[in-house]
């Protein structure tokens, strides 16, 4: 019996090892960015064309930018949470139009509605990628100095909402 | 044809080139403009991950993604930016994910040495147990052990269980 025990014990430690492996979500790269200043940035709005919209215009203030797209089915997923969030009030929403189509994006608002103060309209990517967007959507927590706080990976969920990022925005609010 | 496999096989293929030749077109493109430029960017691609396809190179990837930050590279040495700086701007925005080479620092020590580390304990294990072998080997029989062996040897003794 006793000469089973080793190759039992390693069996297990290997079984945990695989557990936990499998649990983690390989698509959620953590993000060098946060706890560090935004990127800043100064792209037309989406709304018009004519003005523009960056990262100076927002400091002072805590916000979420909300990286968005009308081709992005997962969008879809996080709208309605984003409308109720928006409704609420408890946090200024942005969006970033990620490689979207001026009119196909305009369009998805006024269908969906549309829970942004503003969103910037990213047409090649580049904000995108001073962000270190690699799918869409993606939301970032940004202070009031204009640090990233938090970044969230894919659609907002509710849990993710109520036992992340609120508290988070409750907790930088009480800071200013 | 009058094989329906061969058949679906022939469509399948057919659909396939539909669907890639505007790709390669699009790609052909800047790699005629500057053939040098596309070499320099081509080799800092190949040690960049694709973040959506991750088992992927930028240099091999045909995301959306892959093509954006291969432009960014690009842009990048046309503005004269070292090899190296480029890097370290990819890892400023997508962290150390991005490199297919793991740099060497506190955090990834058990990815890098932990194979040797398990390979030494395995030397170890091995060591101690084929010294200890020797050991047994050496170890003298009792005289009760010793008469018995003999008489076996002798062939005086008929194993009882049998």
């Amino acid at each position: 019996m006793k000469r089973f025990l080793l190759p039992l014990a390693v069996f297990l430690v290997l079984v945990v090892f695989l557990a936990i492996g499998l649990r983690l979500n390989p698509h959620e790269v953590p993000s060098p960015l946060i706890g560090k200043p935004a990127p800043a940035f100064r792209v037309p709005t989406l709304a018009e064309p004519g003005k523009t919209i960056g990262r100076d215009d927002l400091v002072g203030k805590v916000w979420l930018l909300n990286v968005w797209a009308s081709w992005c089915v997962s969008c879809r997923e996080e709208h309605p949470l984003l409308m109720d969030l928006s409704k609420r009030g408890l946090v200024p929403i942005y969006g970033l139009n990620y490689k979207d189509a001026r009119e196909d994006a305009q369009r998805w608002l006024r269908e969906m509605g549309d829970p942004y103060v503003a969103s910037a309209y990213d047409r090649e990517g580049r904000v995108g990628i001073d962000y270190g967007v690699y799918g869409v959507p993606e939301t970032f927590v940004i202070d009031q100095a204009g640090v990233i706080r938090y970044k969230h990976i894919g659609p907002v969920t509710p849990a993710a909402l109520e036992s992340k990022i609120l508290p988070l925005i409750r907790e930088l609010d009480a800071k200013s | 044809m009058r094989n329906p496999r061969t058949f679906l096989l022939a469509l399948l293929v057919a659909a396939h080139w539909a669907a890639a030749a505007p790709a390669w077109a699009q790609e052909a493109a800047p790699a005629a403009e500057d053939p040098v430029l596309e070499k320099r960017m081509m080799k800092i691609a190949e040690v960049l991950r694709c973040l959506v396809c991750q088992n992927q190179t930028i240099a091999d990837s045909r995301a959306d993604l892959a093509l954006d930050l291969r432009q960014q590279v690009r842009e990048q040495l046309k503005a004269g930016r070292s090899e190296q700086q480029i890097i370290d701007y990819m890892v400023a925005r997508y962290g150390d994910f991005v490199l297919y080479n793991p740099p060497v620092k506190s955090t990834t020590w058990l990815l890098w040495f932990g194979p040797f580390a398990l390979l030494g304990v395995g030397l170890g294990v091995l060591y101690i147990k084929l010294r200890n072998r020797g050991r047994r080997t050496d170890a003298s029989l009792t005289e009760a052990e010793r008469a018995r062996a003999e008489s076996l040897l002798a062939g005086d003794e008929r194993r009882d269980e049998a």
